[in-house]
This record gives C-alpha cells, structure tokens and sequence, in this order.
C-alpha cells in the first residue's frame, strides 16, 4: 500500500480505523438536487460515497459529474469506473479530469454487461478490463506517466480500488485474482454484498492466509434488505450473488410491513460479525435507492461518530 | 469454419421478389458444414422459393447451381454462364463469398441470402459454438487454448468476472464461461502459474479495430 494518495478514505484506513463507506446511484436525469439530497443523508455517517458509473447498464448521470455535485458539499466521492464503456483513451482523460475536479478515490470495474441493462442493442467496448484500469491508475499516479509512456503535467494521486466477489465461481481462484489486483495496484477492496457468511469467512481466511490482508484494505460490501421479493430476487436473479435460503426464509417470515425492519436487523447482525473477522477494514453499505436508512444503521452498528 | 445462418424465408421472399429470373447460388465449403448453403440447402431453398411465389401468384424462375467456393474467383468462374442468363444471383455464401462474387460479376445484383454469424466449431450435433474472432495476435498458448478475447462476454485478461457460477457466464446460462475452461484446463495442464501472471491491456491493432486487414505475401506474387 502506498501513502501517494491524498485521499480522507486512505487516511482513515491507513490510521486503523474501521470505515464506513456507503454508495449513491446518480439519477436518470439532470438534476442535481437529487444527488445532493442523498449526500445530506449521508453527510456525517460515512467516510466516503462511492458512485456508480451506468450501473446495470442503465444509463445514468456521469460517475464523474455526480461526484463533483459531492465534492462541491464537501463529502468524499469514490468514482467508480466501468471498461465497458470507453476506450483506453477515454478512460485516461476521465481519470485526469476526475481528478481535476477534486476526486481523489477511484473504483475500477469492469462493469455488468449491457444485455442486462436497458439498451442490449449497444456496443460494449472492454478495450482493457479491470485489472488493467488499475495498473493503469497506478502507473498515472506513481510514475506520472499516462500508457503511451506519456510524461503527465501533474499526476492523479488517487487511492485505487478495486471489486472482489468472494461468491463467484470457481471459488478457489478467486483469491488468486485478489492477488493480481493487489499486485496491479488495488489499495483497497470492497466485495460484492456478503449474505453468506461462511463463505466469506472461508474466503477471508483465505486471504489471511496468503497475506493479502497485509497488502489491501477490504470493505465488506453490505446491503440491507427490504422485502422478501427482493431477497428472493437477489437469490435468483442477480448474477454472482449469494443469499442463503434461511435469510430468504427469515425475510419472508414476517408481516410484510414488519420485512424492512428484519432486513436492518440481519444487515446489524452481519455488520457486527463482520468486525470481528480478521483482515475486514470497513464496511460498504450499498442501500439501494433506500439511502436514508443509512445513518440509522451506522448508528445502530456503533459506528457513529465518524472520524 | 466460417458458421452461417440462413436469413428468414420472409426477408429471402422480399429481396429477391423484385427479379422474374434468380440463381441460386451455393458454397460446397464453410456454409455447407454447418448446413446454411450447400447443394443440399440450394436445392430446399430453391423449391421453398418457387412454392412461395406460386402461392402468391408470381412467376419466378430458379435456377440452381453450387460452386466449390464462392471466395475464390478460381471457382465462381464457373457460375459466369448460368449468372449470364439471371437477372440476379441469391448467394448462399459467407460475407466473404458474396463479396468475391460482386468484385468478379460487377453488372449482376448479388443477394445475400445468409446471415455470416462466426468462425466457430461443430460442438455437438446441431450445436455450433464461436471459438475465434481473427484477432489478429493469438495468445491461445497463455489460456490453454480457450480464447477470452472471444468467449468471454466482457473479453477479460485476468480472470473471471463476479458473475461466473457454476461454470456458466452471467450473459447467457446456456454457454460456458471461457475463464471456468481455461481454469479447468491449466489446471489439469499443470499451468495455472500463467494465470498469476498479469496479462497487460491487448494489443488490438492486428485486429479489424485498426481497418480492415490485408495479408501481403511476396513469395506468392507471380
């Protein structure tokens, strides 16, 4: 891990501190409004939003626009970063502007395929893929140079990210492929959302073990449920996901107007277990389109105040 | 093998229903492997035509004929005659195939009556898979002879996405996922150290993202 970056994020894990990230879907549309009302209710409960870039391959606000709306109100944007999109080019001259504009984190992805969003018919680009984007950013960052060996005026000093999904097959290599990342320059790692946690504590071990925890600082991906349709559908439609029967069960177990509560109660329970894990440095809450239920369960976890 | 698929009869119908005399014409190579323009599917398509004009009360002639290789002018030099007494040709050949004739026969309007879909393989009877996409730079000797740039949805280096499971790719539950293969494959190779090796971004200029490709041979040129 290096300490190039000048990001909050990488001050607070590198000081030992548990963090506390939480994510925010730009809207289909141009206002910003939206954007800064989920920023107020994040403000102050969080060390740091992440925003998504096309998630599901829906088109969306730019990453990069909804992160300065961020910067602006003084709260920490991470940007996520998709290949799906654009070009090695494109992707260089975002980061360079990104940074420009104040953004310090990047999260490099390579992003769902657009068969599952609302254009199928587009071209995708996957110029390079996810492992490269970092190597990428690293190689901006540390040696000033863009991929042409292009000395840079100025270099982004952003502190790099990277996914992992400790419930994807085959399982075994996964934690390869966490390697590789670390080694391609990844200071930090958030997982997709943990449900199923012995597994991921087997995964965790196995991190553990190869030293990898040493390297990278993992945030456990967390996202709270709402109902038991959506657990359910999580289950069953959401590729690489692993929500296990008895939480389905527990969800669908209660009244449905009762079902949120169990949900923020599970996401509890899997936060407080989740402290306890060796090599688990903080936790991303992804609250789908369910934001303001995210200082509650800062606060109910006893993660408040915030450094 | 270059696979094709034949257009939907409908579309067929409606490019060709401008003409009162057609050739159809096959392809005894690629397009005849996977059943899409051989002498067999000339002579189905060709009664297929002849009936669907009848229905509607259209005279059409249809002749018939199949050439070894439409790609090379070597062999379409044999269809000149039969294309002389045509107003236009319905190939039942690959792109290329199609194109070789238009370059050869420049006053006769070429119909193509064939969707040229891949360079794939027969996996299993009735079953025809993508395998390469002429990338131009092939690293099939890294991934154990199963190509990521091509079968894998997000053409991926370094590894499987987080949407792989149980073998199969998160696009589409009916096809394998490429990183499962490579993954099974080095690992029974006794190779699995190339995938801890970082795969640096490709380098795509041999492939069509650079133009569209010659291949200059000078200890060919007579």
């Amino acid at each position: 891990m290096t300490m190039e970056s000048t990001s909050r994020l990488q001050k607070i894990l590198s000081s030992g501190e548990f963090a506390v990230t939480a994510e925010c879907g730009p809207p289909r549309g141009v206002d910003p409004e939206i954007i800064r009302k989920k920023g107020e209710l994040l403000k102050g409960c969080v060390d740091a939003v992440n925003v998504t870039d096309n998630q599901t391959a829906i088109v969306r606000m730019s990453s990069i626009a909804a992160c300065a709306h961020l910067v602006d109100m003084g709260l920490e944007p991470v940007m996520q970063m998709v290949t799906r999109d654009r070009n090695r080019i494109a992707l260089q001259s975002d980061i360079m502007g990104a940074y420009s504009l104040g953004i310090k984190n990047i999260l490099c992805l390579t992003g769902d395929h657009q068969t599952f969003g609302s254009q199928p018919d587009a071209l995708n680009v996957f110029d390079i893929d996810s492992m490269n984007l970092v190597r990428t950013v690293k190689t901006m960052r540390e040696e000033g140079r863009d991929m042409s060996g292009f000395e840079l005026k100025g270099s982004p000093k952003m502190f790099i990210g990277a996914a992992a999904n400790p419930f994807a097959d085959p399982f075994e290599y996964r934690i390869i492929r966490l390697a590789k990342k670390i080694d391609a320059g990844a200071d930090f790692i958030q997982t997709q959302c943990v449900y199923n946690l012995d597994r991921f504590k087997q995964w965790m071990k196995m991190a553990v073990d190869e030293g990898l925890t040493e390297k990278v600082h993992i945030l456990a991906g967390v996202t709270p449920m709402k109902s038991a349709g959506m657990a359910r559908y999580m289950a069953k439609r959401v590729a690489g996901m692993d929500v296990p029967e008895n939480l389905i069960q527990r969800m669908g177990g209660v009244a449905k107007e009762k079902a949120p509560e169990e949900g923020l109660k599970i996401c509890l329970e899997t936060i407080a277990e989740l402290r306890e894990m060796e090599g688990v440095h903080g936790i991303h809450l992804m609250a789908i389109e369910w934001e303001e239920v995210v200082g509650e369960i800062v606060a109910g976890a006893g993660l408040m105040p915030r450094p | 093998m270059i696979v094709a698929e034949q257009k939907p009869m409908a579309e067929i119908k409606e490019l060709v229903a401008p003409y009162k005399k057609v050739l159809i014409l096959g392809c005894g190579t690629c397009v005849k492997t996977c059943f899409a323009g051989g002498e067999d599917e000339v002579a189905v398509m060709a009664s297929a035509l002849r009936l669907a004009f009848k229905v509607d009360g259209k005279e059409i002639h249809v002749e018939e004929q199949t050439v070894e290789r439409q790609c090379e002018d070597e062999f379409i030099q044999e269809s000149a005659p039969a294309i002389a007494r045509n107003e236009a040709v319905l190939s039942l050949a690959c792109g290329a195939g199609v194109q070789a004739m238009a370059r050869r026969f420049k006053s006769t309007p070429l119909l193509p009556g064939v969707n040229t879909t891949f360079i794939g393989v027969l996996e299993k009877p009735g079953l025809f898979t993508e395998e390469c996409s002429g990338c131009g730079d092939c690293k099939l000797a890294v991934f154990g002879g199963i190509c990521p740039f091509t079968r894998c949805a997000k053409k991926l280096l370094n590894g499987p996405c987080g949407g792989s499971q149980n073998g199969k790719c998160e696009v589409s539950a009916e096809t394998d996922c490429a990183w499962h293969l490579i993954i099974e494959r080095l690992t029974a190779l006794g190779q699995m150290d190339n995938l801890r090796t970082y795969i640096p971004p490709k380098n795509w200029r041999a492939s069509l993202a650079a133009g569209p490709r010659r291949l200059f041979r000078e200890d060919h040129v007579i």
